[in-house]
């Protein structure tokens, strides 16, 4: 093959194509100005979503990443432009989802001068990013870009970001081809599975009376949901999960057992305290979901299932760390365990649950009051899509409810910035999920506060014309911060009181059909309009001002603390 | 447990890839936790291309072993391991600057020198500088000898380190380089006997 002469800037397109990034959100500015050229000439193979605000880039990217399971790929210019990546670059190491950030960044010859637009985004961004770089020179692009996707996609997956200087977009090379990476020497995506561990955790699981399975992202970022399904199948376990873990079980499942952590239910969270073996599967004991650490399971056995080595024993001592990625280790473990009959066991969860519907759930889905609940709107909306929808949720009380009552399927439906808890997330990880999922129903989910955060992001709708359902549930309060200042601050309500504009007529603004409903009499009616548009939809729904997310495992508090209201 | 949780000094040895930016990974992993570095030195390794770091921190074996993985989970980072004084052979290089007329005049130098096992690496007119390798405590001595007699700068290196147990990286680094590697580089080698010396 002929060696041909290419850029820079089209060597970092043609590596995006390699990668299979046919989707990239991003925006311009002027260091970045010679990939944009080169984009011009590679519509036909790529496609570009131009956004509204690098971090509506960002978070697509995110959204995208997390539907799809593919890398999301990013540009962004320097100075301005690279330092509003760094929210969406918090998120997504956090959360670890896959990204490839491509930034510009002013002529070599003029880093550390303080040029127009100039930062230092890899010292702004390094402990924000799996693995950063800075590429002067163009006969690196290939090299590099092939390793950022490698890092991004392999092992505990995360956001890497890769700094082009001007100069190198612009230089010309001799182009010999695109070689993907798979190997870096001082990199191991993934810790070698040992079978003494294996042995010790089947042990401990057949021995058990008690187990509970607690699982997280691992499970979907290892596309391991099958194997993971046949684990706790084969012995009965039941097993409850993390909001990130959330669709990797379908909800009716008979052993998925609800949620954990601060608003998680009251099943999974008391008997987290009286379980006999702990089997946490692809999950980092986050301080949301084991509440004091000092009274968290100490009376079990800890068998700790994770690729990422640095996570195990960080928050929670396990007795067994089984260390590897979990579509592998899970069915070494199936391999072990006896089938059991553990329906006593999950009879008790059931009475939690039973408990919990009748002084929590019932009422949060079937309110007797005249005012909505979040949680009624999100019963209409999964009695309409049948939990087939993918939804997107913001942060907040929305995101918890969402997050309690939507029913899911299919893996991969749930996208939601749970580490960081990034308000403004949902708006355009809508869209970059949507884009993801192309064939899929996108439901965000967001508050009257994360909107006004990134309500820009409706330009992006506007023009590209994806269709991303936009349901704002709206108390006309910050409200999770409400109901702390309401349960700890004596309801001094400081600063949550917050304004919002007429959204139907913002919509309607950027060309958007919506509607507004206050009374329950409509929102059935609302919620299937909505779906049945064809396009965006934005649906405001008035809900009551100063309702609570209940259970709460209040702050400093132990699972089995937790408070049915 | 108790020995888990008490603070002494550790080194901590970390075999890298020669990459600009990667002290500040390494560096932000402690800050992050607001630890305090006690001693850090960058120095070539015994293989050629290979950076090798040494670290002194005082904390607890549980902080020091979550810094450790924190630290191998870096790209960059090849190995990293921890050892307590007793585990590894260590030096520092500390200098001394006096003046000339003081100390000739006050002391008997070559006794300074046989004592704290000193040598002369400048004798000037106007000032001498004095240079002793050895552990803190040590350096520390001549240091305190020869405060009364004016000690106009003082400055000491870091702690380098030698892991009394090693064999050193060149078979790790082959087998590094490997695609499928020995357990032995992937992962804790000492995993199923929990408390002896952790590597990842």
């Amino acid at each position: 093959m002929a060696i041909k002469k290419l850029t820079g800037a089209q060597a970092v397109l043609e590596a995006c194509i390699a990668e299979g990034a046919e989707t990239i959100f991003g925006y311009p500015g002027g260091a970045i100005m010679p990939i944009y050229d080169a984009l011009y000439d590679y519509n036909d193979k790529l496609k570009h979503i131009l956004v509204r605000h690098e971090q509506g880039g960002i978070h697509a990217g995110q959204g995208y990443a997390r539907t799809s399971g593919k890398v999301g790929v990013v540009f962004a210019t320097s100075g301005p432009g690279a330092t509003n990546l760094v929210t969406g670059l918090a998120d997504a190491m956090i959360d670890s989802t896959p990204l490839v950030c491509i930034t510009g960044q002013v002529f070599a010859h003029l880093l550390g001068t303080d040029a127009f637009q100039e930062t230092d985004i890899i010292n702004i961004t390094m402990p924000v990013t799996k693995w950063n770089y800075q590429v002067t020179d163009a006969t690196e692009i290939p090299g590099i870009l092939a390793k950022a996707f490698y890092l991004a996609r392999s092992g505990r997956p995360g956001p890497v970001i890769i700094d082009i200087t001007k100069n190198a977009q612009i230089q010309s090379f001799d182009y010999e081809g695109y070689t993907p990476c798979n190997h870096i020497r001082s990199y191991r995506p993934k810790p070698v599975i040992r079978k003494n561990f294996i042995d010790e955790a089947v042990a401990l699981i057949n021995n058990a009376k008690k187990p509970l399975v607690i699982f997280g992202q691992g499970v979907i970022l290892g596309k391991a949901e099958k194997e993971f399904k046949k684990f706790i199948e084969k012995s009965g376990m039941p097993a409850a999960w993390t909001i990130l873990g959330l669709s990797a079980l379908a909800t009716d499942h008979p052993q998925n057992v609800g949620m954990l952590g601060m608003h998680g239910n009251y099943g999974p969270n008391v008997l987290t305290n009286e379980c006999d073996v702990l089997i946490a599967v692809g999950m980092r004991f986050d301080d949301r979901v084991t509440g004091r650490l000092d009274k968290y399971a100490k009376q079990a056995k800890v068998i700790h299932l994770d690729i990422d080595p640095s996570e195990i024993d960080k928050n929670v001592k396990a007795h067994v760390g089984v260390w590897g990625d979990c579509k592998e280790t899970l069915p070494l473990l199936t391999l072990g365990i006896q089938e059991k009959d553990r329906s006593e066991w999950l009879k008790v969860f059931a009475d939690y649950t039973q408990q919990e519907y009748d002084q929590c759930i019932k009422e949060e889905l079937n309110p007797s009051t005249e005012e909505m609940t979040m949680g009624e709107v999100i019963r209409i909306v999964n009695e309409t899509t049948k939990g087939n929808a993918v939804v997107v949720t913001d942060v907040g009380q929305h995101q918890m409810v969402a997050c309690r009552y939507a029913k899911f399927n299919e893996t991969r439906s749930n996208v939601t910035s749970g580490g960081l808890g990034t308000m403004g997330f949902a708006l355009p990880a809508a869209i970059g999920a949507k884009f993801g999922a192309l064939d899929r129903t996108v439901i965000a989910v967001i508050g009257d506060g994360g909107i006004q955060m990134t309500i820009q992001e409706l330009g992006t709708i506007m023009q590209t014309g994806v269709d991303v359902k936009i349901m704002i549930l709206n108390n006309q309060f910050l409200g999770m911060v409400r109901q702390w200042q309401q349960l700890f601050n004596d309801k001094r309500y400081s600063f949550v009181d917050i304004q919002s504009p007429d959204y139907v007529m913002v919509a309607k603004a950027y060309g958007i059909e919506g509607a507004k409903v206050e009374h329950r009499k409509d929102l059935v009616k609302a919620i299937e309009t909505m779906l049945a548009h064809k396009g965006s939809y934005l649906l405001e729904v008035m809900v009551g001002k100063e309702n609570n997310v209940f259970p709460m495992v209040p702050q400093g508090c132990s699972v089995s603390e937790i408070r049915l209201k | 447990m108790e020995t888990n949780t008490e603070k002494q000094e550790y080194t901590i040895t970390v075999y890298t890839e020669n990459q600009v930016g990667l002290l500040n990974r390494i560096a932000i992993i402690f800050s992050r936790r607001k630890i305090n570095i006690g001693s850090l030195n960058t120095s070539p390794s015994e293989i050629d291309g290979i950076h090798r770091f040494t670290i002194v921190v005082m904390e607890s074996r549980d902080v020091v072993m979550k810094i450790v993985r924190q630290i191998e989970k870096q790209v960059e980072v090849l190995k990293a391991y921890f050892n307590t004084n007793d585990e590894i052979v260590w030096q520092e290089l500390a200098l001394y600057k006096v003046l000339s007329e003081e100390i000739t005049e006050k002391v008997k130098v070559e006794r300074l020198l046989r004592e704290y096992g000193a040598r002369a690496v400048a004798i000037r007119k106007d000032f001498i500088v004095f240079e002793t390798t050895g552990h803190r405590e040590e350096t520390n001595k001549l240091m305190k000898a020869l405060e009364p007699y004016g000690l106009v700068e003082f400055v000491r290196s870091a702690r380098v380190a030698i892991i009394k147990e090693s064999s050193g990286f060149h078979e790790k680094l082959k087998d590094f380089e490997k695609r499928e590697p020995s357990e032995e580089v992937i992962e804790n080698e000492y995993l199923g006997k929990r408390e002896a010396v952790f590597t990842m």
